[in-house]
């Protein structure tokens, strides 16, 4: 039966060649205008790091003071922490892992004769930062909370610094010029660049985009006047050159607290933390906060605004080709009426005409996907030539790959729902009559 | 014209005049917003800088050396880069306008208030103001003894020595009046944080902040007499001269040091489509959506009135050997078009207001000005005409004769 509905879906959509190709292509524009802002906003918005984003927490406390607050309305806590807090929460032991995040540009000098010295993304971290976030090594491994203790000048380099630098072989033990200081390579990473860039929030870097090109234990490269990119003050005694003692806020926190339990007893060790440094006369506001990493993204807002509103834009648009498509498919059926009522005389049941149609409409949907696709390509390789930083990776995958012929197919069988209704209680007689 | 008969016909064709008044309404409502969006981003690409837009060029080295010659290393390379031909001005500077790093600071009026009246940028640096070009409409511009070294008003400002930080400053007219609303402001005093009292010497016309977060706050920018030493040049030239003159600069520069790290070199045309980059791709996706949107529309028109004339052919037989002619049967459908449109294009405004609330809500954007309105409307009415106009004239093109057929 469906084969032959599919046969008369054909010819009735071959009689009208361009009404035929003015749906198909206004559904597969909708579609490929939607799909590809939809592929944009899923990958801005999607989960950084899927095995683990459920267990990393970061924590907040404001060392502000009353009548002069971090924002303006007074409700924001700060983003970042000062390097006592940081290191006072690090030292407490409270949660499975912790690590203290600062983001740098730093000049490397290659130790080959004739290179030119180049700027590059640097992370300033703690040991933990590695197991923490499950980065993958090609060679060697990250360092020790030790070696963050001694302040080692030790340095773990992305894959692709290390094949520019040295070729992509093993370069673990080899030395590397940061700022001009000597530090040694202990460990280079696998492709690791989760997006979006969740530990980069606020440091003042991009939120997407590649990763870091090297990663240094915070106090060895500090000990070596490697300055963080981003550094707000919140008290008179704001030194940059000496921004462990000074009153302001650069590092971000990361701590992997596992289970239910976890997260309540570091809540309370928190603000305890917090009313202590009030009692100390640190802090003049006990004000504490602990997010899980999916709603520090969301709270931050971290998909720009722009494409939340390309993707309103584009669905407003998809719905309105599935409008038109229902009234060309509908005029389109009421001419047919005659015909209707000549195949329900011969014998074909309401249902059979309702199925008819709505075949009909699948396969204006199915090919109106198939555009549609090509349109999609087309808009993803329009976006990664846009000057935005997230622009490389829009790239379709499997599922939205399969999502867009659900669409399509959705799309046009909405569209096809009323036109069928319609087709099916024509009543055959006036029809046949009229002949 | 009669539009008794029409109304009565569309009465029997309800779905489909409904679909095509829906289509027409969605269309209208997403056609304002997006050209409202577009002509934001227009005025933010337009936004005035204040400098002498095609006469500069930015120059940034980083790795100036040790600390102790900074000093005379830059004036070493503000010699050098003065010496090339076709260099009217040069300056080295903490900041550039459009480059999105910037230094700010919160401004009081009073040095006991608690909280800053506001935050506004500060750029330093020895002839900024005559190299950018900025237009000075009261006041004066800095005097050479004005000036003073950024690491001794750095020290002098940490022990509390009032003598060692600069005295005067520049601001723009946009800051002055948000300051002073409709007073003489050359005279006045300014503080920096609660410690550092200002005098407003110079007001200049607009100077543009490096950074701009809220456009409304994108004029708040004051100049200080504070020399820099950070490896940031802007050179200002004749504008057929710039690409000569970068080049020369460049070579100059790598002369004087060969170890530094070039991280800049372009013209300020350059800097500004950079700026607005994004601003420029939006407004070609939405310009790109909105034909997009008219083109569907007008194609569903046309093929809903096809399909509506083939199928009213008898009818129109009728009335043609009943004595109405060609014109009348065009005036028809152009009648029911404007009155389907009319209908769509009311309940889009509607729509189109629902959607500017909700934008207005999430993304701060400002109220639809009701100018967009008649726009939308006449603009859809139009689009609905010249949809109609083709399947219109073939109705009016059928033949008398066809009401005698039985086809």
């Amino acid at each position: 039966m469906f084969g032959y509905y599919l046969d008369l879906a054909l010819r009735s959509l071959r009689r009208n060649k361009v009404l035929t190709t003015l749906m198909i292509l206004a559904l597969a524009l909708g579609i490929g205008a939607s799909i590809t802002t939809l592929t944009v906003l899923t990958l801005l918005s999607g989960d950084p790091l899927p095995q683990k984003s459920s267990q990393l927490f970061y924590p907040q406390v404001d060392p502000y003071p009353k009548d002069r607050p971090f924002s303006r309305s007074g409700e924001k806590v700060p983003w970042l922490l000062s390097y006592v807090d940081a290191m006072n929460l690090i030292h407490a032991h409270k949660a499975e892992r912790q690590a203290a995040v600062a983001l740098s540009q730093v000049k490397l000098t290659p130790q080959v004769q004739g290179e030119k010295s180049f700027y590059a993304d640097g992370v300033l971290t703690t040991a933990d930062f590695f197991p923490m976030f499950d980065t993958p090594f090609q060679y060697g491994a990250g360092w020790t909370a030790a070696d963050d203790e001694s302040r080692a000048q030790v340095a773990v380099i992305a894959g692709f610094v290390n094949d520019k630098l040295f070729g992509g072989a093993n370069s673990v033990g080899r030395m590397i010029r940061i700022e001009d200081h000597d530090f040694r390579i202990i460990g280079v990473l696998g492709r690791w660049a989760p997006q979006p860039r969740f530990y980069a929030l606020h440091l003042g870097g991009r939120n997407y985009g590649k990763g870091e090109a090297v990663f240094l234990p915070l106090q060895g490269a500090r000990a070596a006047d490697v300055m963080p990119s981003m550094m707000m003050s919140y008290g008179p005694s704001s030194d940059m050159q000496h921004l462990e003692t000074s009153q302001s806020i650069w590092l971000g926190l990361w701590v992997q607290l596992p289970g239910a339990a976890d997260v309540s007893a570091y809540k309370l060790f928190l603000g305890n933390y917090a009313q202590q440094q009030v009692a100390l006369g640190r802090f003049q506001q006990s004000r504490v906060a602990l997010s899980d990493l999916m709603s520090w993204l969301r709270d931050q807002q971290v998909v720009p605004d722009d494409v939340r509103l390309q993707a309103g834009l584009a669905f407003g648009f998809l719905l309105i080709c599935v409008v038109n498509t229902v009234g060309l498919l509908l005029a389109k059926c009421l001419r047919r009426s005659r015909e209707i009522g000549v195949r329900r005389a011969l014998g074909a049941s309401r249902g059979a005409i309702f199925a008819q149609f709505l075949v009909e409409a699948g396969v204006i949907g199915l090919a109106g996907g198939v555009l549609g696709l090509l349109f999609v390509l087309l808009g993803l390789w329009g976006i990664r030539h846009q000057p935005a930083p997230y622009a490389s990776l829009a790239l379709l995958d499997v599922q939205m790959f399969v999502f867009t012929f659900v669409v399509a197919l959705v799309a046009s069988l909405i569209a096809g729902l009323l036109p069928a209704w319609r087709a099916c209680v024509v009543a055959p007689a006036p029809q046949l009559k009229a002949a | 014209m009669d539009i008794l008969p029409i109304l009565s016909t569309l009465r029997r064709h309800k779905i489909t005049a409904l679909l095509v008044i829906i289509e027409i309404a969605l269309t209208c409502a997403i056609v304002c917003n997006a050209v409202f969006l577009v002509s934001q981003r227009l005025d933010r690409i337009h936004m005035v800088s204040g400098v002498a837009e095609h006469e500069l060029l930015q120059v940034e080295l980083a790795n100036i050396g040790a600390k102790a010659d900074e000093k005379a290393r830059t004036a070493e390379d503000l010699a050098a880069l003065r010496q090339i031909s076709g260099v009217t001005s040069v300056a080295s500077v903490n900041q550039a306008p459009f480059s999105n790093s910037s230094s700010n600071s919160g401004i009081k009026l009073d040095p006991n208030q608690k909280q800053s009246t506001l935050s506004a940028t500060t750029y330093f640096g020895e002839n900024t103001a005559e190299t950018l070009g900025v237009q000075l409409i009261a006041g004066r511009f800095f005097q050479a003894d004005e000036y003073k070294e950024l690491d001794d008003v750095v020290k002098a400002f940490g022990a509390g020595d009032t003598k060692g930080v600069p005295h005067t400053v520049m601001i723009t007219r946009t800051l002055a009046e948000r300051l002073w609303p409709g007073q003489q402001v050359l005279g006045k005093r300014l503080y920096m944080g609660s410690e550092i009292p200002l005098t407003v010497v110079g007001v200049v016309k607009d100077l543009v902040r490096p950074a701009i977060w809220d456009d409304a706050t994108a004029q708040y920018s004051m100049l200080l007499p504070i020399r820099v030493n950070s490896g940031r040049y802007l050179i200002r030239t004749a504008p057929q001269e710039r690409d000569r003159v970068l080049k020369a600069a460049l070579e100059k520069l790598k002369q004087a040091n060969p170890h530094r790290v070039v991280l800049q070199k372009r013209t300020w045309d350059e800097i500004r489509d950079k700026f607005f980059q994004n601003d420029r791709a939006m407004s070609g996706l939405l310009v790109g959506v909105c034909v997009a949107l008219l083109v569907v529309t007008a194609l569903g028109i046309v093929g809903l009135a096809s399909f509506w004339v083939a199928q009213r052919r008898r009818m129109i037989g009728v009335r043609r050997a009943l004595g109405a002619t060609r014109g009348n049967i065009l005036h028809y459908f152009q009648t029911e078009n404007f009155l389907l449109a009319t209908i769509g294009i009311a309940v889009g405004m509607v729509l189109a207001y629902g959607i500017n609330l909700f934008l207005m809500v999430h993304y701060e954007l400002p109220r639809l000005p009701a100018i967009y309105f008649p726009i939308g409307a006449v603009l859809l009415w139009s689009i609905g005409q010249a949809a109609v106009l083709g399947p219109a004239m073939r109705a009016a093109a059928v033949p008398p004769v066809v009401a005698t057929r039985s086809v």
